[in-house]
């Protein structure tokens, strides 16, 4: 990949929104260019710094109040008022072209195979029941030294397990679960009130991959390869939050 | 039609979307009053479309709406705002030759980034909102602006490198650039 391809992608890759193939290229491309990783490094660092700086307006007090009286005195009445008498009507249409449009430019960027697809669902479902059947953790505990033995005989691995209470994510404990056909640790984490499940398996196979995510049944779903583990990271909780949380883990050995 | 029914239907799928709706049109219109204004709209607006959406993600179908309510009302009302040349290429963007210890300072002061922001253009501007603030993949941005993958990516770029510029004119530590 040259340098000219690599800076017209490299916001996807800080994204991650590329495709496997594509981030592994762009991997090899840092190792051998210092200019561009240095580029990607300060991209990263400004993100990671501006993360939590761009305030987020919060809806005034009331306004859900006021909004739903006013949806109740529109929808009993059939004609139209307010400021956009007319051009409402180009507005919903203008929506529901953008919405069936279909996007050219994909090539370069993520589209997940179905075995990921699967994959996600799978994940989502296990987080799902975990919280259901209130079966968190069978190890309930914030001592990553308490955590990571307690799979040692249960497992045909040994995850590795961090903990990132000064940054927000505090372990609560692991448990066994199964996916993908085969026993994997699932680590728990809280963040706030959102609880974060965090599925690590082996994958032999698979070379390293930058985070990439998906959303599933409103739960976001991020995913990446790291020293040929599998992990799945399924929350809640905002993308942003549980980006910075997949690199963190990430950056754990 | 069965106003009481459809009403509740449409109440359950977007108002949990009211912070983001309100967010997004509080950074495009600049204020808090005409904000409101324009999510109340919108909302009346999916209203009346809702017939026409069934299932899917209802986030970026909202947001649409509200994104372009929001651009109606620019066009009425801030003119100039619009009228930003807004250059699609990709050119070699000169590179921030200032120091990224200050960008970097400058990144982490809210007040400083929120200015930063709000001298973008309106469409730079979007990008990096529904990206930063929601989370949202290029996809579902591309959707809701209303352009190509391509050129969400390419948006990005150009308002990150504005913002590293800016942040970087914003001088955090009081020392002379």
């Amino acid at each position: 990949m040259s340098c000219r391809e690599t800076q017209e992608l490299i916001h996807g890759y800080v994204d991650g929104q590329l495709d496997l193939v594509r981030s592994l290229e762009m991997e090899r491309h840092f190792r051998e260019c210092p200019a561009c990783a240095r580029d990607y490094e300060n991209l990263r660092d400004m993100r990671s710094a501006m993360s939590g700086s761009i305030p987020y307006y919060r809806p005034p007090a009331g306004l859900e109040r006021r909004l739903h009286a006013r949806l109740l005195a529109e929808s009993g009445s059939k004609h139209d008022g307010g400021w956009f008498a007319v051009p409402w009507k180009w507005g919903a249409v203008a929506a529901a072209l953008v919405l069936t449009a279909t996007v050219t430019w994909q090539t370069a960027l993520v589209r997940q195979g179905p075995a990921e697809m699967t994959m996600a669902e799978e994940v989502v479902s296990s987080h799902v029941r975990s919280l259901m059947a209130e079966h968190l953790t069978d190890v309930p505990s914030s001592d990553r030294h308490t955590v990571k033995p307690w799979f040692n005989g249960k497992l045909d691995f040994s995850p590795a397990v961090g903990d990132f209470p000064d940054r927000g994510f505090v372990l609560s404990g692991g448990r066994l679960d199964y996916l993908d056909g085969r026993s994997v640790a699932a680590l728990v984490y809280h963040r706030r009130q959102h609880v974060i499940n965090l599925f690590v398996w082996p994958a032999p196979e698979r070379a390293d991959s930058g985070i990439q995510a998906t959303d599933r049944q409103g739960y976001h779903v991020l995913h990446w390869t790291k020293a040929h583990m599998n992990y799945w990271g399924v929350s809640d909780l905002n993308t942003r939050e549980l980006g910075e949380f997949a690199e963190l883990v990430r950056k754990t050995d | 039609m069965p106003e009481k029914a459809e009403l509740a239907q449409f109440e359950q799928t977007v108002v949990p979307h009211l912070a983001a709706a309100y967010n997004l049109a509080r950074w495009l219109t600049g204020n808090e009053h005409d904000a409101e204004d324009v999510v109340q709209e919108s909302y009346l607006r999916a209203l009346k479309f809702f017939a026409g959406f069934r299932g899917g993600n209802s986030r970026p179908w909202l947001l649409t709406i509200v994104r372009n309510t929001c651009y109606t009302w620019l066009r009425r009302n801030r003119m100039d705002d619009m009228t930003t040349e807004l250059d699609e290429e990709v050119h070699g963007v000169d590179k921030t030759t200032s120091n990224p210890e200050a960008v970097l300072l400058a990144a982490a002061r809210s007040d400083l980034v929120a200015r930063a922001l709000k001298e973008l253009p309106v469409a730079l501007r979007e990008i990096v909102i529904l990206r930063e603030l929601e989370g949202m993949s290029y996809q579902e941005i591309a959707d809701v602006a209303s352009v190509p993958i391509g050129t969400v990516m390419s948006r990005l770029s150009r308002a990150r490198t504005r913002l590293q510029k800016l942040l970087a004119e914003a001088n955090p530590t009081g020392a002379r650039a």
